[in-house]
């Protein structure tokens, strides 16, 4: 991938699905031994271009994710590398233990990659938001968890993930108009989380498209002269305890941001790491309340959540003003 | 190897099986689906482009036990192979051994999968069967299930896309006992005509005596279709065990020594 100016912007224009699918034909432009199986989602994982041009490394395999899953082991048993995908839900939970025994118990190697998840689809009801994926993957042993903070890392996330050593879930959030947070090449490495801005008074750990959020956050928290450092975790699991304890030294409030339930995602994953340390920091929670109380368009539903840019800073504010 | 030969093979399975439940002492072993499924399972393994000089190879036939808790039947026919010991099933289901009560992937002694969650194997048949194809390799790829475990809705996700693909390089073999753990499977959840479903998902069905080695030989040496193959194989529940057979107590139980030497010395008769 072309990592210029017009390249960024398109990929951010047509969002993480559709650079997931571009991402995919340039993938196989080098690595024939590739295999993409969908189940019946090739047009919404910006998948035409490769189903059609590369019909012998498309396998389509009808709308059944728990056989996808266990297919995609068998393949990869014989050596082929595996990507699969599906919307995040029926990617994640739909298939859960066949992902368990086939990828975390077994170590078959997949790569499998969650559409539209956290609740960009939530005019189509919660059947089709993904708000606890990361939860329940976490628990399970050899499966590590990216999650891109915008759709040029969804670049680098796939290709980081064939080199692997295990299986991957990519979870991919966010629309179309998905806003730009790398502006420019840089590097890549899965475990290993990205400081994009420095800061001293207290330190913000995002993921996905609250990435984004958290940097318009830290422009507005500045004018309150609160001066916050943005880390972009986009491993999941393994988390980057190093950075989390480094940042434990110099900063006493630290912030979660995630478009996941505030129960077992980026939040709980550092709390677990500051757990076990003295001198522990304040830790603010923030993510998507544990319910599926209402539906409806994605705006309206982070605003509810409180995960606007606006009460982010707000809520940052009073936690920081309270401490 | 003709059919005398596999039934002396599947002789020497059984008494295998009852050796691994009675190494298992107070765990308990899986026994009635295991002692069902051995003249099958040892017909594919006698007939399979299978032995231990092809282990890791990419040529030899894949056998996957879906089934997995009859794997004293898959361990003893991997004995009978000379893959592994027979002395290791002393410690089978102990955290000293790497036999446990359903198989755990083991490629180097013959395990190509771990299975024992109902409903994965011919998904992952499916998926070893279309490599095959993509890399142009001969082998064939043998599922064997029980009909129990065609309650699963899994089961039938991969029967659809195994016809869709037009997997003529796979076969499956139900292992139609009849029972399941809590019941017979017209108690539990009806099958109905198994034949007729799994014609009607597309595959090349044939129902057979599964003890009978003439008819097992027969329906796997059938291939004349471009249609995977499935074949019901009739059979009865601890066969071979006699106190045991088509009784449903001996789903999973303990053998005691005197049942043990019993039923080895009814073996040694035959």
């Amino acid at each position: 991938m072309k990592y210029n100016n017009r390249n960024i912007q398109t990929w951010s224009t047509i969002g993480s699905r559709a650079t997931f699918g571009l991402s995919c034909l340039d993938l196989i432009e080098k690595n024939r031994n590739l295999l993409v199986l969908s189940s019946d989602v090739s047009t919404s994982a910006g998948l035409d271009r490769f189903r059609k041009s590369w019909p012998k490394n498309y396998v389509e395999i009808g709308i059944s994710e728990q056989n996808m899953i266990g297919v995609a082991a068998g393949l990869s048993s014989e050596g082929f590398q595996v990507i699969t995908t599906t919307f995040s839900p029926f990617q994640t939970l739909r298939c859960l233990e066949q992902i368990k025994v086939n990828l975390g118990y077994m170590k078959n190697k997949v790569c499998f990659v969650g559409l539209a998840s956290g609740v960009v689809l939530g005019s189509l009801g919660y059947t089709h938001c993904s708000i606890e994926d990361i939860a329940v993957l976490r628990s399970i042993p050899n499966i590590t968890i990216l999650s891109p903070a915008d759709s040029t890392e969804v670049t680098k996330c796939l290709p980081a993930a064939l080199k692997h050593k295990n299986s991957v879930y990519i979870r991919l959030t966010g629309g179309s108009k998905n806003p730009v947070v790398y502006k420019k090449n840089y590097e890549f490495k899965i475990g290993k989380s990205i400081v994009l801005k420095k800061g001293k008074n207290l330190t913000l750990f995002a993921t996905g498209t609250m990435v984004s959020k958290a940097l318009k956050a830290s422009i507005i928290l500045k004018k309150f002269k609160i001066d916050s450092e943005v880390i972009n975790i986009h491993t999941i699991k393994p988390i980057d305890e190093k950075q989390i304890i480094k940042s434990a030294k110099k900063s006493r409030l630290f912030v979660s941001l995630e478009e996941h339930n505030i129960i077992g995602g980026l939040g709980t994953s550092i709390s677990e790491v500051i757990s076990g340390i003295k001198n522990k920091p304040s830790l603010l929670r923030l993510g998507l309340k544990d319910s599926y109380d209402h539906s409806g368009e994605y705006d309206f539903i982070l605003k509810k959540n409180g995960l606007d840019v606006k009460s982010i800073a707000n809520k940052i504010k009073t936690f920081y003003k309270s401490k | 190897m003709d059919n005398i030969e596999i039934k002396k093979f599947a002789n020497r399975v059984r008494k295998n099986i009852l050796f691994g439940a009675y190494s298992a002492g107070s765990h308990s072993a899986h026994i009635g689906g295991a002692m069902s499924v051995v003249d099958v399972l040892s017909a594919v393994y006698c007939l399979a482009n299978f032995d231990s000089s092809l282990i890791g190879k990419p040529n030899r036939d894949r056998i996957i036990l879906s089934k997995g808790h009859a794997c004293l039947a898959l361990y003893g026919c991997l004995i009978e192979k000379g893959v592994i010991k027979r002395s290791d099933l002393k410690n089978f289901e102990t955290s000293k051994s790497y036999l446990f009560g359903h198989p755990v992937m083991n490629k180097k002694k013959g395990i190509e999968f771990s299975t024992g969650s109902l409903g994965m194997g011919l998904s992952l048949g499916v998926g070893v069967a279309i490599a095959a194809r993509i890399n142009n390799q001969n082998y064939k790829t043998y599922v064997i299930q029980g009909d129990g475990e065609c309650n699963e809705g899994s089961v039938w996700e991969a029967a659809m896309i195994a016809n869709q693909k037009k997997l003529n390089n796979l076969t499956v073999l139900i292992d139609r006992n009849n029972f399941q753990q809590t019941g017979t499977s017209d108690e539990i959840l009806n099958l109905n005509n198994l034949k007729d479903k799994w014609n009607s998902f597309g595959w090349e069905t044939q129902e057979i005596d599964g003890h009978n080695l003439d008819e097992i030989r027969q329906a796997l040496k059938f291939d004349n279709s471009n249609r995977p193959k499935a074949i019901i194989a009739n059979t009865i529940k601890g066969k071979g065990l006699k106190i045991a057979e088509n009784n449903n107590n001996w789903h999973h139980t303990v053998l005691t020594e005197k049942d043990y030497e019993k039923a080895v010395s009814d073996l040694d008769e035959i």
